[in-house]
């Protein structure tokens, strides 16, 4: 379908389209076997300015918005979720310094983040902190003019590959919610190290380490907007990155449904193409309706963030959960379709069902997205009344 | 250092069919892409370009709409383009090609000219070194390496069936090129937008100085007379096996045959 893409934003989906073509899907099944970290992908995506996309144009980026990113987003996802996933962290991670920092961190770190040459992660979730970001317990303490960070972070996306972290932590545990803060840590910085790297059931190229802090100490210019907004620097970078997770599903979603339509095309049972059955028909008509549903939805909703709009916390969490669920039951959908095929590492689709499962879970599980909506829900009533 | 690479916009054959009745190319639908091993030309200049410094810029000779492979050229970061388009170049064979190309060479002014090894489509490999004649300067064909370039000077390497020549020549020289010289850059974002706005030089005979005797059908010493499709011959047998089981049953077959 077209959705009018302006000639620059078609130009995005080609290039970005290009790179997953040439570059990605040749290594996806040797990335998903080894874990390794696609460094190569990295390289070639750095030098296609895609990193920049969504970096104003005076911090050496493009100056595009929501939308541009999740075009970019999901054509990478058609690929490889893993490594869609270790680009779009890159965004997410860099959300706080972008809403909330300061001139001089914008100068400090933008410029290396829109030409990819250093990548970004966003570290939130704890072994007790997940849904429940109130249960943090790192710990930053303000000394002098240093804050002296605590703690260990858990499962945190290009944990190790990372060279900047942007990081929350409790700065004062009285406060409750209002008494954590974000910080921006660099890689190198004393008393900072990683954890081990975690085996995964899926986007096995995307690195997923612990951030071990042990008196770690940041210069206070490193604090990301006020000290005790942390969790509005949370919530808000969450909001504007989620959006691109239902990019994901949408990618993901695509290409799980191509390789069953080539399949079924080729498959010959009871001698005929298995496309010819109305079995199969129905679920690929099932399939094509529920992308091309969640792909409008995530436009539109990508679209709205890109209008400026103050609040987009319920819609953001409409487009993630919706396209991810999609996700979900597409990729495994076309597991079925290829039947035995289907199961076998021979073809992608069993990587893309695996790799599927997280975009459920991570940047807030679907629960909490409908936890988001639910609570948008009684607010936006409440005020009707 | 100035640098022009010569590169032809092509069908992509992969998707190319010949039309029985008429035998002729199937464009429709055809996709046009940068002949793939003049890909690898820019590449190597822009290689050049990193280390030694200078300006390259893309040649193309075709019709208006091959002016679609200058701006991907400039999309990976060529920094010129010209577009040689006249109707006194139609039906130019690689002679009249090559003549024409060295006419634009002479006024762009360059060091290193170059080409890819040879076109997908037509598959001559000719017009490179016959620029290098019309221009009287040295070439160096199937240049898998780039040692050394500047200070007046090239050390390439060049691929031969068995094993490799190093040549070094004095400048100017023109270099045509194989796959295995690099990896070609996939062009940037930035990139491509400079090139949807960028202005492209149109050269005319004219412009380029060319007598007109030289030019298009009328300058080309060899005409096409025809193009077909060999027909496939569908009584083919493949042997399996051995060597030796494989060439026991072509002596088998050949005596069956009575060729024996």
């Amino acid at each position: 379908m077209d959705y009018f893409l302006t000639e620059e934003q078609l130009m995005i989906r080609d290039l970005a389209r290009q790179i997953a073509e040439e570059k990605i899907v040749p290594v996806r099944a040797e990335l998903d076997e080894t874990g390794e970290f696609p460094w190569d992908v990295m390289k070639t995506i750095a030098q296609s300015d895609l990193f920049g996309l969504f970096i104003p144009e005076e911090y050496g980026g493009l100056g595009k918005g929501c939308l541009e990113l999740c075009v970019a987003v999901e054509e990478l996802s058609r690929a490889c979720l893993g490594v869609s996933t270790s680009y779009a962290a890159n965004a997410l991670g860099t959300y706080p310094l972008l809403l909330f920092g300061t001139e001089d961190q914008k100068k400090r770190f933008l410029p290396d983040i829109a030409a990819g040459k250093r990548l970004v992660a966003f570290g939130l979730t704890e072994a007790n902190a997940g849904s429940d970001a109130g249960g943090t317990q790192t710990t930053a303490r303000l000394e002098g003019n240093e804050y002296v960070i605590n703690g260990t972070k858990q499962w945190i996306t290009n944990g190790g590959v990372a060279e900047i972290y942007t990081i929350i932590a409790i700065t004062d545990r009285s406060k409750g919610p209002r008494g954590a803060s974000a910080f921006v840590v660099e890689k190198g910085t004393p008393g900072f190290s990683f954890g081990k790297k975690e085996n995964k059931m899926g986007i096995r190229a995307s690195a997923t380490t612990e951030l071990i802090f042990d008196n770690c100490r940041v210069p206070r210019e490193n604090l990301i907007g006020k000290d005790g907004a942390g969790f509005l620097v949370a919530m808000k970078t969450l909001d504007s990155s989620r959006t691109g997770v239902g990019a994901q599903g949408v990618g993901v979603a695509q290409g799980a449904f191509e390789e069953a339509v080539k399949f079924a095309r080729k498959r010959v049972q009871f001698g005929h193409p298995v496309i010819t059955f109305q079995a199969i028909q129905h679920m690929l008509a099932d399939m094509a309706t529920s992308i091309e549903a969640a792909r409008a939805l995530v436009y539109a909703v990508a679209r709205f963030i890109d209008s400026g709009a103050k609040d987009v916390s319920k819609e953001s969490a409409i487009s993630k959960l919706y396209a991810t669920d999609v996700a979900m039951k597409v990729t495994t959908d076309a597991v079925q379709v290829m039947g035995g095929s289907g199961y076998m590492k021979e073809y992608p689709v069993e990587k893309m069902m695996r790799d599927a499962k997280i975009l459920q879970i991570y940047e807030g599980t679907n629960q909490i997205q409908r936890n988001v909506i639910g609570q948008a829900l009684i607010k936006e009533f409440a005020r009707s009344k | 250092m100035n640098m022009v690479v010569c590169i032809k916009q092509v069908p992509d054959t992969a998707e190319v069919r010949i039309n029985p009745e008429t035998n002729t190319l199937i464009r429709d639908g055809v996709p046009s892409i940068i002949n793939p091993y003049d890909v690898h030309a820019i590449e190597a200049a822009l290689q050049i370009r990193e280390k030694a410094g200078g300006k390259v810029t893309a040649l193309t000779m075709g019709p208006p709409q091959a002016e679609v492979a200058l701006r991907e050229a400039l999309s990976m970061g060529v920094d010129d383009a010209a577009l040689l388009t006249d109707r006194a170049f139609a039906g130019s064979d690689t002679w009249a090609t090559a003549y024409t190309l060295s006419k634009a060479i002479q006024l762009l002014g360059a060091d290193i000219i170059l080409c890819g090894k040879q076109a997908i489509d037509g598959d001559t490999a000719q017009v490179g070194p016959e620029i290098a004649e019309f221009l009287d300067i040295p070439h160096i064909s199937y240049i898998r390496k780039i040692d050394e370039a500047g200070g007046g000077r090239i050390v390439v390497q060049r691929l031969m069936d068995d094993g490799f020549d190093v040549i070094e020549s004095s400048l100017p020289v023109l270099l045509t090129v194989v796959r295995e010289l690099n990896v070609p850059r996939l062009p940037s974002l930035k990139g491509k937008m400079a090139a949807k706005k960028a202005m492209i030089r149109k050269l005319t005979a004219a412009d380029i100085g060319a007598e007109e005797s030289s030019l298009g059908l009328r300058g080309s010493p060899t005409q096409v007379k025809n193009i077909f499709a060999p027909e496939s011959r569908k009584d083919r047998k493949m042997l399996e096996g051995t060597i030796e089981e494989k060439v026991e049953a072509l002596v088998r077959e050949l005596v069956g045959l009575k060729c024996l």
